[in-house]
């Protein structure tokens, strides 16, 4: 690969240079006020470049169009989660409207450019305003933007509504450059927690008073249950974090000295995903979104989306604080 | 008062300056520490080709590391150190880069360098002024904007490295020296470049603002001004609004990283043990940050506007179309562009309500830009279009314009935002709107204008060269970002190996990479042309592309005060391109007698 990029580099810097020699060479054959064969092969492409408008205009827009089908195999697959399924319809009416828009503002700017190019006897058109036409494509884009903002609101509402009762909470602890999760234990109930209760052998910060913590527990891997919600608590010990699952189309930051909240249901398990996507090394993974430092790029957590079943199952199996103490 | 100014003026650039010429200190008081206008926009252009260059590099180091991760770079050592070990780029280092690269570009090119350029070359000879209104100030401008630039590059030969905590600079990654080598002294001089950065720019936006309001010469109303100005007039108002904003934040950060306050940190515990800082808020930052932020954005593209606009209307040979609707949209974005800021923070934890609000008013903004667009489109619509390089950098703007602009409407849903925030989805959409855009706005400008500041003109051979390798170039490297984008790819990763998730287009990463290499090395021909016309370029005549505005009505190249006799007068106003039973087909500004005059005239005054 190293060769490939010395190879493109010598080759344009070559080419360059080749072209600049031959250049500098006509220029000083040719003198400074004289230079006839560098005038006509400057009309020469002065006189093709309205032709090249139509020509990239075509080829850029085919491309596009390939190229996004092509690549279209590995973008994010329908979000196995609520809210974030819900997003995929908001996203299409997006892609078609800005899609059209695209097309037809990107086709009339190369073509008018194509169309309208210079001839000799022929003069432009003294045209300097009509207020109708103005009105229409004031009018038409502001419409187009209310209906998608009205759409994306009923959206968003759902995605910051308030958390149902029976949500299961999990708090989300991130740090330099880790992700950690702690889970209520079997009174559903997270122990009290905070900044000021850290210390080396309490890296949670858990409030070792409070009595609905001795039952928590904090696996190493992060697993939630099919088809219910879950209510994420997140907080930050040092810098800005921010949780992201792609597969679930979704982000949330986790900040130093406040609490933030998000809550999604997933709606595949991992197994399911793995035969959905015949790959049998299929994992959801967390990782994190807001730039925090030299490991930013490896802050990884996976998430494994179980049958509620297997999720109790695996919830009885972890030790929690208290006999870990 | 205006009629002082004038007359003042007049007095004072009737004493000829060329006695003093040949002396160290003529050579010094022309050159170095100017006054005059047109020398400042060339200190300015010079500085910024050489940012630009160092922005662009850059961003080649972090597309080598992107495209090829596997590549031995050993070979660097010898200049790099060890920013390379094992022959591979250290993460701390890429995010340096990812930083510089950000600042460069964004502050340093596209707001100095673009709007020091144009915006000092222009004001006065296009208004009609003999010299900005105080050219000390705007030499002051000028060096203060050299000095942060120094600092800046100083930073890059600090043993802990430049800052490394992006361009935005969140605290606390920013001011905690254990969270992040880059937040030590690197990041003292970058806030003490921004301090300067933010002194340098208010300097030259008041006297942008008191050239442009006091100074025009007789007969040019504001219903006659060149979209230019107008475009740099609100750019100076949005700049002097908005950067104060900044200053506070980078002050407040100042204290925090060095006095130990707490305006942003609040209950961090950090290398084994807790900081006392308590109540401060990360969030805080976010939104003075963005209340310069987003405005910014338009910072650097409003003067790409007006160029735009100028250019297309030039070698159209067609008034621009809807002008009033120009004028009226640039000044609608520049107010609501102070009410966008927070759809930088749907996902910041900041009040979800907040998110609706920010969300409206950002699909609201878009409204004045498609009104642009569709009004640069309807203004090619029957023209007589000259193909000139500029003319194609006009074109390739708006088409820029379009596909940026378009995915906005995207991640203005704060719902899908949600996904795509800090994905390069987002990367591709602000490199194609205003990072790409507004550099087509500024190469634009400095082909159009060439002849205006060195007397010569640029080889159009090589022009439109430039211009192919660029502007393919660019959609190549971007366009397909997008679709990394939407594989869920973050920003700021050092490296996409490590996730299963974003581990899918590594040759796509590779295509990307050979594009930036490509497009890099084409802006050479431009340098080479740039540099070679200087010295050797055609002898431009008075009004090379037989334009309207009046700074075509000067000597080829003006010496100080502009004009060697009176002012210009002006009687019309700047687009009065193919006037129907007109011999020629333009009238420049300051000609008077025309029957349609009285038209225009009484069109624009009414």
């Amino acid at each position: 690969m190293s060769a490939l990029v010395a190879v493109t580099i010598l080759i344009s810097i070559a080419a360059m240079s080749l072209y600049a020699t031959f250049a500098l060479r006509r220029y000083l054959r040719d003198g400074a006020h004289t230079h006839e064969s560098a005038g006509r092969a400057s009309r020469w492409f002065s006189d093709y470049q309205p032709f090249l408008l139509p020509v990239f205009m075509i080829v850029f827009l085919v491309c596009v169009i390939v190229s996004t089908f092509h690549y279209s195999g590995n973008f994010l697959p329908d979000p196995p989660s609520t809210p974030g399924s819900d997003v995929v319809s908001l996203f299409r009416v997006t892609a078609a409207i800005t899609g059209a828009a695209f097309f037809l503002t990107q086709v009339l700017l190369f073509s008018f450019a194509f169309r309208f190019r210079k001839k000799t006897r022929t003069r432009a058109t003294y045209l300097p305003e009509n207020l109708k036409l103005e009105f229409a494509w004031t009018i038409i884009p502001l419409l187009a933007f209310l209906v998608l903002f009205l759409w994306g609101q009923k959206s968003w509402t759902r995605i910051v509504s308030a958390a149902p009762q029976n949500a299961l909470e999990i708090e989300v602890v991130a740090e330099q450059f880790n992700w950690k999760v702690r889970y209520p234990g079997e009174d559903q109930k997270l122990g009290r927690s905070g900044f000021r209760f850290i210390t080396d052998g309490n890296p949670m910060g858990l409030d070792e008073s409070d009595a609905s913590g001795k039952d928590d527990f904090v696996p190493a891997q992060m697993h939630i249950p099919k088809n219910r919600v879950v209510k994420l608590l997140l907080w930050s010990k040092d810098v800005i974090h921010s949780f992201y699952v792609p597969y679930f189309r979704t982000k949330m930051d986790a900040v130093p000295g406040m609490t933030t909240t998000l809550h999604f249901t997933a709606t595949a398990t991992t197994d399911e995903m793995r035969a959905r996507l015949s790959d049998p090394d299929f994992n959801y993974e967390v990782a994190c979104a807001e730039l925090c430092g030299r490991m930013h790029f490896a802050m990884k957590l996976i998430l494994v989306v179980d049958e509620p079943e297997q999720y109790e199952k695996w919830a009885l199996q972890q030790e929690t604080l208290a006999t870990v103490k | 008062m205006r009629e002082d100014i004038r007359q003042q003026s007049a007095t004072r650039y009737s004493i000829g300056r060329e006695g003093e010429s040949g002396t160290v200190s003529g050579f010094i008081s022309t050159f170095v520490f100017s006054t005059d206008h047109k020398v400042i926009a060339k200190q300015y252009l010079f500085t910024g080709i050489f940012w630009a260059l160092a922005g662009s590099f850059i961003s080649l180091i972090m597309r080598v590391q992107l495209g090829f991760p596997g590549m031995n770079l050993a070979w660097l050592q010898p200049i790099l150190g060890n920013r390379i070990s094992n022959g591979r780029l250290d993460p701390e280092f890429y995010l340096s880069m990812v930083t510089m690269h950000g600042t460069i570009m964004i502050f340093f090119v596209l707001t100095g360098a673009f709007i020091g350029t144009l915006g000092n070359l222009l004001i006065p000879l296009q208004i009609g002024a003999r010299e900005m209104a105080s050219g000390f100030i705007n030499m002051l401008s000028y060096w203060v904007f050299f000095l942060s630039g120094a600092v800046l590059l100083y930073s890059f030969f600090l043993e802990s490295g430049t800052a490394s905590s992006g361009w935005t600079a969140y605290p606390p990654l920013s001011v905690l020296k254990e969270a992040s080598q880059g937040s030590g002294a690197g990041m003292t001089c970058w806030m003490l470049s921004l301090i300067l950065f933010i002194l340098s720019t208010a300097l030259t936006a008041i006297n942008f603002i008191s050239t442009i309001i006091n100074m025009r010469t007789e007969g040019l109303s504001f219903k006659r001004l060149p979209l230019t100005i107008w475009a740099f007039l609100f750019t100076a108002i949005l700049s002097l609004l908005s950067f104060p904003v900044l200053f506070a934040a980078m002050l407040l950060l100042f204290f925090d990283k060095t006095f130990g306050t707490s305006f942003y940190l609040s209950d961090i515990f950090i290398a084994g043990a807790p900081l006392p800082n308590s109540g401060g808020s990360p969030i805080l930052y976010q939104h003075l940050f963005w209340f310069l932020g987003h405005p910014e954005v338009y910072i650097a593209i409003f003067p790409a506007f007006g160029i735009v606009s100028e250019v297309i209307s030039t070698h159209a040979r067609k008034p621009i179309f809807g002008y009033p609707a120009m004028v009226a949209s640039i000044f609608t974005i520049m107010i609501l562009s102070f009410i966008v800021w927070a759809h930088h923070m749907f996902v910041s934890g900041m009040n979800p309500f907040l998110g609706s609000v920010f969300s409206l008013t950002s699909f609201i903004i878009a409204v004045p830009s498609s009104i642009k667009v569709f009004n640069w489109i309807m203004t090619l619509w029957k023209g007589n279009i000259h193909f000139t390089p500029a003319m194609l950098f006009a074109i390739a703007f708006v088409s820029f314009f379009i596909t940026g602009g378009l995915t906005g409407l995207f991640v203005a849903n704060p719902a899908i935002d949600m996904q795509l925030h800090d994905t390069y989805f987002v990367v591709a959409h602000f490199h194609l709107v205003m990072g790409s855009a507004a550099f087509f706005g500024f190469l634009c400008g400095v082909y159009h204008w060439f002849p205006k500041m060195f007397g010569r003109m640029m080889n159009k051979t090589l022009g439109y060269l430039h211009f192919w390798l660029t502007f393919i170039g660019v959609y190549l490297i971007f366009f397909p970002m997008h679709f990394l984008g939407l594989t869920g790819l973050p920003r700021r990763y050092y490296s996409f190996t490590y996730f299963q998730t974003f581990d899918v287009y590594s040759d796509l990463n590779a295509f990307i990479t050979l594009a930036a290499i490509v497009t890099f090395a084409a802006q050479f021909l431009f340098m080479y042309n740039f540099f070679r016309s200087i010295i050797a370029g055609e002898h431009a005549g008075q009004n090379p592309w037989q334009s309207n505005t009046l700074e075509w009505t000067t000597s080829v190249t003006p010496g100080e005060g502009n004009w060697e006799g009176a002012l210009p007068r002006v009687y019309r106003w700047p687009y009065d391109y193919s006037v129907p039973g007109m011999e020629k087909d333009f009238i420049p500004q300051n000609i008077s007698g025309h029957p349609s005059e009285r038209k225009v005239v009484a069109k624009n005054e009414s």
